[in-house]
């Protein structure tokens, strides 16, 4: 029978990540937080068409997770996707270069924000239908275990999302089927615009993992070195056939639910907002790392550095990018 | 049956009311909800939030909680509250935000809503509206963006509509909630923000009955939807290189109205279908076929249909321009039609 793993968040013995994990984790949250807010100006500048959710504040779920994978385990994302793949290894310069709609994109500019994808590493691609991406990584987990490969499958998902049937079928299957998945619910508190409270009566929606048999975790979803124990522990069960598990990670975004212009409805309360980036998760990790005397303040500025010029480069280079030609509308309809 | 009201004619004066695609709608559903105690309405974030296309803006205030019902992410939830609570006497609203969204709840429509009354030997009813925003042109991508009314008119039971503007949107939308059957409203997003002269007072336009937005005699044009708009356009260019053209908006596009369509027809002998939808498998392909069936004698050329090409919509804005037909393309169809002969 299998039951919960703990329902608290993890605890002290988190602070003894080894400092090569902590400086991973740092620069993956600084290359997500840097991706989200140029991306977020370029919108607002009007040079990005589409939508755009942004996923800023929420950094320490993806990088957390992320640093507890392969390049060959698989992930399936949200219509908020881009932090789940510039943590993954996507490379920016294929990122941008979809968010501009150019045939140099991940998609070849077929996809924009919400499809972005790396098969080569395992980033199954974000999704514009709210639950959908969770039976996938069920299929992926299955297809490893078929090929007797030990690699595992990781579906990211929203609060909101648990609400859609997919979900419950996906864990069911995956429970009874004991397949290498695991259930990454990153709880913002809101699914758009409205409330947890306002959309399931439960305050932890790891509850739902019950259910299904499944075993859960809560961890705080803006401590990134939590997240990430929580997975290597997640991961090796799931590795040594033991089946799936469930991580609810208790976050926040920053921005409003789709584009940076703010609140449109005063849904929730800038005090709520404050609140939440008093705890941001870069700003935690890198006081740990400075009193722990992990890393010193040029060695954290060294990475923000860094990628803000890979992420210059990325933009001149997806600017410089060809569009689609429209003689090829028909591409990849079909294989073959 | 519910009786519906004749439909004011638009008032020509200088003083008459503009009103956009979005408000139109809002006007007509909170008109129809004064109307009907038992109409209510309830989707994701329809409430507090007033939609995110803000179709249901103010809503709230006036109706209140029992009559405005924010949902949980659960579509297949969600219409089937709406087919349960029909079935038991109320007119429910479900809204479902993007047209694509179907894909997750197609069953509580297509086997659902559409069948009860039939199955149960006609014993209820399910008078449900189910609204929600079809079409390309904002970027939204291969999920966000597509015209499935061809997979909804294909399923017996169902009525389906598709307004072309700020007019059609609020008399359709009222017909739709007096209707006794469950309809799908395709409100189109591209025309959210587009204004026309929209009467105050309540009033539906008929269900089945195809509007004439054009008279011609040289070309037919059956138009859906947002390509209504497009057709007029080309009308207008063509009309300065001397070719009449009729632009024919069928309104809805379930039950269809093909005889406004055969009539006019018979008196320019030539037709070009354009929606929105892939043309593999969509309406076009019907309308085609009936107006073969009815005026083959009457044609002087094949009837043509305009389309998207059969791939999903594509993201980036070069290629989705190139994907949705437009005033260009009609504008060269009807030309080709009238190179025959
Ligand atoms: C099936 C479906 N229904 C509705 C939507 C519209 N939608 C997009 S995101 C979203 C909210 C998702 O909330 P949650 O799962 O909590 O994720 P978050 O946005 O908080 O990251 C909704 C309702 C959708 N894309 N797909």
């Amino acid at each position: 029978m299998a039951q919960r793993a703990s329902k608290r968040p993890a605890g002290p013995a988190a602070d003894q990540a080894s400092a090569q994990v902590v400086m991973d984790l740092h620069e993956r949250m600084v290359r997500i937080r840097l991706f989200e807010t140029e991306a977020g100006r370029l919108m607002e500048a009007g040079k990005l068409p589409g939508f755009l959710h942004l996923y800023v504040g929420q950094e320490a779920v993806a990088a957390g997770v992320m640093a507890a994978l392969r390049d060959d385990d698989q992930i399936t994302s949200t219509h908020r996707g881009h932090g789940h793949a510039v943590a993954k290894g996507v490379s920016f310069r294929h990122m941008y270069a979809e968010l501009y709609g150019r045939v140099t994109g991940a998609c070849l500019g077929r996809g924009g924000s919400m499809h972005i994808n790396d098969v080569s590493l395992g980033m199954l691609g974000a999704n514009g239908i709210v639950g959908a991406g969770i039976p996938i990584a069920v299929g992926a987990a299955f297809a490893a275990r078929y090929k007797e490969e030990d690699s595992v499958a990781v579906s990211f998902f929203g609060d909101g999302a648990t609400n859609i049937g997919s979900f419950h079928e996906a864990a069911n299957m995956a429970a009874v089927l004991r397949l290498p998945v695991l259930f990454v619910c990153e709880n913002n508190g809101y699914a758009e615009f409205t409330p947890q409270s306002k959309h399931m009566l439960l305050t932890d929606v790891a509850d739902r993992a019950a259910a299904y048999g499944m075993p859960s975790v809560i961890v705080d979803g803006m401590d990134a070195v939590a997240v990430h124990r929580a997975t290597v522990e997640a991961v090796a069960r799931a590795r040594a056939g033991e089946g799936p598990m469930f991580i609810e990670a208790k976050t926040y975004r920053y921005y409003d639910h789709q584009g940076v212009k703010g609140l449109r409805h005063p849904y929730r309360s800038q005090r709520e907002v404050d609140e939440w980036k008093a705890r941001d998760a870069i700003d935690l990790l890198e006081a740990r790392a400075l009193a722990d005397g992990t890393a010193t303040r040029a060695e954290l500025d060294d990475t923000w550095q860094r990628t803000r010029d890979a992420i210059a480069d990325a933009i001149a280079y997806a600017e410089a990018s060809p569009l689609p030609d429209t003689a090829d509308l028909l591409l990849n309809v079909y294989s073959g | 049956m519910t009786t519906i009201t004749e439909t004011p004619a638009v008032d020509q004066g200088a003083a008459a009311r503009q009103l956009s695609y979005v408000k139109a709608f809002n006007e007509g559903l909170a008109q129809a909800m004064r109307e009907d105690e038992n109409v209510f309405v309830a989707g994701e974030d329809v409430a507090g939030y007033g939609g995110v296309f803000r179709m249901f803006d103010n809503l709230l205030d006036e109706f209140g909680p029992r009559r405005m019902i924010d949902t949980p992410i659960s579509e297949a939830a969600l219409v089937g509250l709406g087919v349960g609570a029909a079935a038991r006497g109320l007119r429910p609203v479900v809204d479902l935000m993007f047209m694509d969204f179907i894909g997750v709840c197609l069953d509580q429509i297509v086997n659902q809503a559409a069948k009860m009354k039939y199955m149960f030997g006609g014993a209820v009813s399910v008078p449900l509206t189910i609204t929600t925003a079809s079409g390309a042109g904002l970027g939204a991508a291969a999920q966000h963006s597509q015209s499935l009314e061809a997979w909804l008119a294909h399923v017996p039971g169902l009525k389906v509509v598709m307004p072309c503007d700020a007019y059609t949107a609020k008399g359709l939308t009222v017909s739709a909630i007096r209707d006794d059957n469950p309809v799908v409203v395709m409100l189109n997003k591209v025309l959210l923000g587009s204004t026309s002269e929209v009467p105050e007072e309540i009033y539906g336009i008929p269900l089945g009955q195809a509007y004439t937005a054009r008279q011609g005699s040289d070309v037919t044009v059956v138009a859906l939807g947002r390509m209504v708009g497009e057709a007029l356009a080309a009308a207008d260019e063509l009309a300065a290189e001397g070719i009449e053209v009729e632009v024919i908006d069928p309104r809805t596009v379930q039950p269809l109205d093909t005889e406004t369509m055969f009539a006019s027809v018979r008196r320019t002998n030539r037709v070009l279908v354009v929606h929105e939808a892939v043309t593999f498998g969509g309406l076009g392909a019907e309308i085609a076929a009936q107006i073969q069936d009815a005026a083959f004698d009457y044609l002087d050329a094949p009837v043509l249909r305009i389309g998207a090409p059969f791939s999903p919509v594509p993201f980036s804005p070069v290629l989705e321009k190139a994907y949705v037909p437009d005033r260009a393309r009609i504008a060269q169809g009807c030309r080709r039609l009238l190179e025959r002969a």
